[in-house]
């Protein structure tokens, strides 16, 4: 008898989008609430978005119980990180700590597409973009998880910042108003919510400023 | 040539002979368990058959056990996976009374448990072959919530497992509501179980409904649910079907 094959898969994916979006003095972090499995709806109400630090929170989809366990973890260092420095991590810290963290699992990875959102040491907005390993990159505004593939481009064409390879450096937050962002980050959704099966139910955005942390939600199609 | 022998060490999980130590495919199983919130706590039901592939070899199988003070544990898939974990939660629950601190492990923190342990084995490629659902009340507060194989888990007003996913969760996003009424919890759940047994080859008509509030959990005995078989339609299922003989 031929050497039996396992027939179950350690991985799974339970969809969703994220989104991040930086300015001057805010950041913008939304993700869709839905959790699927296959063609399934597991639950329209579960929360992809996570607050790592005071002024730093993570949006991720891709397979859940890697990404409840990567927030754990990232959680876990953040305590110990504050014991011992008696201060918050800031964004960037918290960034390469995540690449790191991800780097780790290699050769088993989490299987988690993440954006970090956050105020960085002189208040301005700062978004972070990785793959499943660590691969990353500060952008002014990037999106990951099922919808991305509808989002990405619709970003690019409202927010496109200069080339990265122009001298001198050109900053890539965007000019917008913390308004105005949080409301192309609701078309945005609406708009992948009609094309993408696994995107949709409800929204949830964090927006993070000098004031702190604010929560708002918004009905997406259901379907 | 085989100037050194690539050999495991005695404990690897690699290689042909780790394999029989692994869990790769599950022998006696559980179908769904499906469970809501209602007024007083969750309601929650499961069959009781035990199939061993498509044979029916176990029909009074308890798939659903008290655990604590304060929560229900119900599972389908792997039986003998199953006890394992009530195994497991039995030492969790000793040594929380042990403290007699009149602290008691609530469900949201069993289940937090339960997720670990379940991701766990999934990170060692050796899980345990159930799917949970972990219901209960503490403190006036209602929770209820579920984990897979690999470690997926979340909480949710009424949940299901395996068929019950497809079948009964559609019917309770339609028809159920908050605060229901025990009497039509149990309704809207026989309503979701007879689907089950129509439609899922692995359901058997026993089954058992367990109800924990905060006075504590309560477990039906075995009954079966009224059933009807003469619709027209299925009478002369051929008749009048376009046929080549």
């Amino acid at each position: 008898m031929p050497k039996q094959q396992a027939n179950w898969s350690p991985y799974d994916n339970n969809g969703g989008s994220c989104v991040a979006v930086a300015g001057a003095d805010y950041c913008v972090i939304a993700a869709d609430t839905r959790m699927s499995t296959g063609y399934i709806i597991l639950t329209r109400d579960y929360s992809k978005i996570c607050k790592l630090a005071d002024k730093c929170v993570m949006a991720s989809s891709g397979f859940q119980a890697d990404v409840k366990a990567l927030q754990k973890h990232l959680a876990a260092r953040h305590l110990i990180y504050q014991h011992q420095h008696s201060k918050q991590m800031s964004c960037p810290a918290m960034a390469q700590l995540l690449s790191n963290t991800l780097y780790y699992k290699r050769f088993f990875p989490y299987y988690s597409f993440n954006v970090l959102g956050g105020l960085d040491n002189e208040g301005k907005g700062c978004v972070f973009t990785y793959d499943a390993v660590g691969s990353y990159e500060k952008v002014g505004y990037s999106s990951q998880g099922s919808g991305s593939t509808l989002i990405m481009p619709f970003l690019d064409n409202q927010l496109k910042s200069p080339s990265p390879l122009l001298l001198p450096v050109q900053d890539a937050v965007t000019p917008l108003a913390e308004a105005e962002a949080v409301d192309l980050v609701k078309t945005v959704f609406a708009s992948a919510s009609e094309r993408d099966i696994y995107t949709g139910d409800k929204l949830e955005i964090v927006v993070i400023n000098a004031d702190g942390i604010r929560r708002e939600y918004m009905d997406l199609r259901k379907d | 040539m085989n100037f050194m022998a690539s050999k495991q060490p005695e404990n690897s999980l690699l290689g042909p002979e780790a394999d029989s130590q692994r869990t790769l495919y599950p022998y006696v199983t559980g179908t769904s368990v499906v469970a809501l919130k209602y007024k007083d706590g969750i309601l929650m039901a499961a069959d009781m058959g035990g199939s061993y592939g498509s044979t029916l070899r176990y029909k009074n199988v308890e798939r659903m056990k008290a655990i604590g003070k304060h929560s229900l544990l119900g599972a389908s898939g792997e039986i003998s996976d199953f006890q394992e974990i009530l195994r497991y939660l039995d030492d969790l629950i000793l040594y929380d009374n042990m403290w007699d601190d009149g602290n008691s492990l609530g469900p949201k923190e069993v289940h937090n448990y339960l997720t670990r342990v379940m991701y766990n084995r999934r990170n060692k490629f050796n899980p345990l072959w159930n799917s949970l659902v972990l219901g209960g009340i503490k403190n006036g507060q209602k929770y209820l919530g579920t984990v897979s194989m690999i470690g997926v888990n979340f909480e949710d007003d009424h949940v299901a497992t395996g068929f019950g996913n497809h079948l009964a969760r559609p019917i309770l996003r339609q028809e159920w509501h908050e605060n229901l009424s025990f009497e039509d919890g149990v309704k809207l759940l026989e309503k979701c179980m007879r689907v089950l047994l129509y439609r899922d080859r692995s359901a058997i008509n026993k089954l058992q409904i367990a109800k924990i509030t905060e006075e504590g959990m309560t477990i039906s005995q075995p009954y079966s649910l009224k059933t009807y078989w003469e619709f027209s339609a299925f009478e002369n299922p051929t008749q009048g079907a376009v046929g080549s003989w």
